[in-house]
């Protein structure tokens, strides 16, 4: 063997192990306290619920997973739907998904509006997006709240309007957990999409517009298609958290309307079932993991047919 | 002369997007409002004055909750800030290499489990931990932070290495500059924006945190934002409006400071 080739493979050697070396603090770390801990999650949802709350070790059982979906009757063993969960996890997928299809239609002209501005005026906007996108959620949420409580801004002017006699009600409903996501999460919308349409080429509109599309048609034909990668990116960061989401309706749909993350929360607290809030997180976790892989593979589809 | 046929005007998007930016201000605006309102019914004006700001101020647990947060999110952060940066220079610029792509997967892995998971995994490691070592600290907290902040520092640090060619760092090495002096003088330096970029974000996000902390934090170590979600629960006070709204203020600042140190450089 040649000295240029030993020195070459010594070189490559060396660079392997630093590149080891330098990642090894943050793997350690994401797995320490983020991956190792799922696993243990995983171990859970598969053991027998503690008289008190943890689990009984190495005593392994289905009951957690069985009891995400059915229950058994008080009496007897008749199994039956756990309509209380089921009621939940509708209510999550139901609620998150309408969250994203208004942020959606809200955000996507919102997001338009600041990409056709001119450039001097952008940073103006995109300023006005990014306030609430860094303000904190909780705050966004309590900012929300002030609206809509029965004696908060809206029913005061309704009513002074003299519109309705009697407030409104959408604190602790559906409706209201729905409109504090829509809120908090529509930054989550417009900046993807407008990171995508202010890259956007308009020479292609006008190619259109001179082949008679009128701007509907251009919209429908060009520019969405066109932007595809980003609006179905706005809508997975926009669908996950609100589907995991805790604080918005723990606030807003205080303690009947529940969703998935609150369920969780009360298998781990006063349900004293670990097993089964075990088993209802990897659920969770499912479900964005698959919406996550929906997203890659219309992402790397888009890749090709563009590339 | 008419106004020209413009291919870019879109029928009901102004509106809908005037709307948008009314409806998102309203109720921060609102807030805001009501924290400079002299009355101590929510929802009833009586005069400006800054007594709920000076209330705040005057009470105990939230002084101490905010030192909490200010003791724990730039502890995370800088961990954060390292580790990205070093996980940041072993992942770019090179050919990709085997466990490469996996890595960065790994990395990234907090920002794709939803973050009540999180929560109730550490939960059940911790409350496990804090029995055996009998140790109760701050350290379960900001060992979290760390590990969710590490992928938010770590996209700009990435970001910015891969518009940073070799050429300098070889250019340096061929002058015989040893490997560490190469990273110090030369990288360190060009990296730095991103660094610090990083650094902000993490900064942020462990301050921001409210789910996470909520579930690991041991009795009497409330975090501002889970002092915060606990007041909620309760009773709405001014109080809460005046936090919020200083709160409020130090995400205009550190927006404000990014855009015009994004703005410089164009």
């Amino acid at each position: 063997m040649s000295q240029a080739q030993e020195i070459a493979e010594e070189m490559a050697r060396r660079s392997v192990r630093t590149r080891w070396w330098l990642s090894a603090p943050a793997l350690a770390v994401v797995f320490l306290f983020a991956i190792a801990p799922l696993a243990v999650i995983v171990l859970y949802s598969f053991m027998a619920k503690g008289d008190y709350g943890d689990v009984k070790y190495w005593q392994f059982s289905l009951d957690g997973w069985f009891s995400v979906f059915f229950e058994r009757g008080l009496f007897d063993d008749s199994i039956g739907i756990a309509q209380a969960h089921v009621s939940i996890l509708w209510r999550s997928v139901k609620l998150a998904l309408i969250t994203t299809v208004v942020t959606l239609l809200i955000g996507f002209p919102t997001a338009y509006f600041i990409a056709i501005r001119p450039p001097s005026q952008r940073d103006f906007w995109l300023f006005l997006i990014t306030i609430p996108f860094w303000t904190n959620l909780l705050i966004r949420t309590f900012a929300i709240q002030e609206v809509f409580r029965n004696e908060g801004v809206l029913n005061t002017v309704l009513m002074w309007s003299g519109l309705i006699r009697e407030p409104l009600k959408i604190m602790f409903t559906d409706l209201g957990i729905f409109l504090g996501m829509a809120y908090v999460y529509l930054p989550l919308m417009v900046l993807p999409i407008y990171a995508s349409l202010e890259k956007f080429d308009f020479r292609f509109a006008e190619a259109a517009s001179d082949l008679y599309a009128n701007n509907r048609n251009v919209l429908w034909r060009i520019i969405i298609p066109m932007t595809r990668p980003a609006i179905i990116a706005g809508c997975i960061l926009v669908f996950i958290p609100a589907l995991g989401a805790y604080v918005t309706p723990r606030l807003l749909g205080g303690g009947k309307n529940l969703m998935l993350g609150n369920l969780i929360e009360l298998q781990f607290g006063q349900g004293r079932n670990w097993p089964l809030g075990a088993a209802l997180s990897l659920t969770l976790t499912g479900v964005v993991m698959l919406a996550l892989l929906v997203y890659v593979r219309a992402a790397s589809k888009e890749g090709r047919s563009h590339g | 002369m008419a106004r020209p046929h413009s291919v870019r005007h879109q029928r009901g998007f102004t509106f809908i997007a005037l709307m948008c930016f009314f409806l998102l201000y309203l109720p921060m605006a609102t807030m805001v409002v009501f924290a400079f309102n002299a009355g101590s019914t929510v929802g009833q004006l009586d005069g400006f004055s800054l007594r709920w700001f000076r209330t705040a101020l005057a009470n105990d647990q939230i002084i101490e909750a905010l030192l909490r947060s200010l003791t724990i999110a730039p502890i995370a952060a800088f961990f954060a800030t390292v580790a990205a940066t070093m996980a940041a220079l072993a992942t770019t610029r090179t050919a990709p290499y085997r466990g490469m792509a996996l890595k960065v997967a790994f990395i990234n892995q907090p920002l794709m489990v939803p973050e009540i998971v999180t929560a109730v995994a550490l939960l059940v490691v911790f409350s496990r931990v804090k029995v055996w070592t009998g140790y109760t600290g701050l350290g379960y907290i900001i060992a979290a932070h760390t590990a969710f902040c590490i992928p938010f520092a770590f996209l700009p640090i990435r970001a910015r290495l891969e518009t940073m060619d070799l050429s300098l760092e070889t250019a340096a090495a061929d002058l015989y500059a040893r490997p560490w002096s190469v990273f110090r003088r030369i990288t360190l330096p060009l990296l730095w924006p991103g660094i610090l970029a990083g650094f902000m974000l993490a900064f942020v996000v462990s301050l921001d945190d409210v789910v996470i902390t909520e579930f690991i934090k041991s009795a009497g170590q409330e975090t501002l934002p889970t002092y915060m979600l606990g007041q909620l629960r309760r009773n709405v006070t001014p109080e809460m409006n005046a936090i919020s709204t200083l709160f409020l203020a130090v995400s205009v600042i550190v927006v404000s400071l990014f855009f015009l140190l994004s703005r410089k450089k164009t």
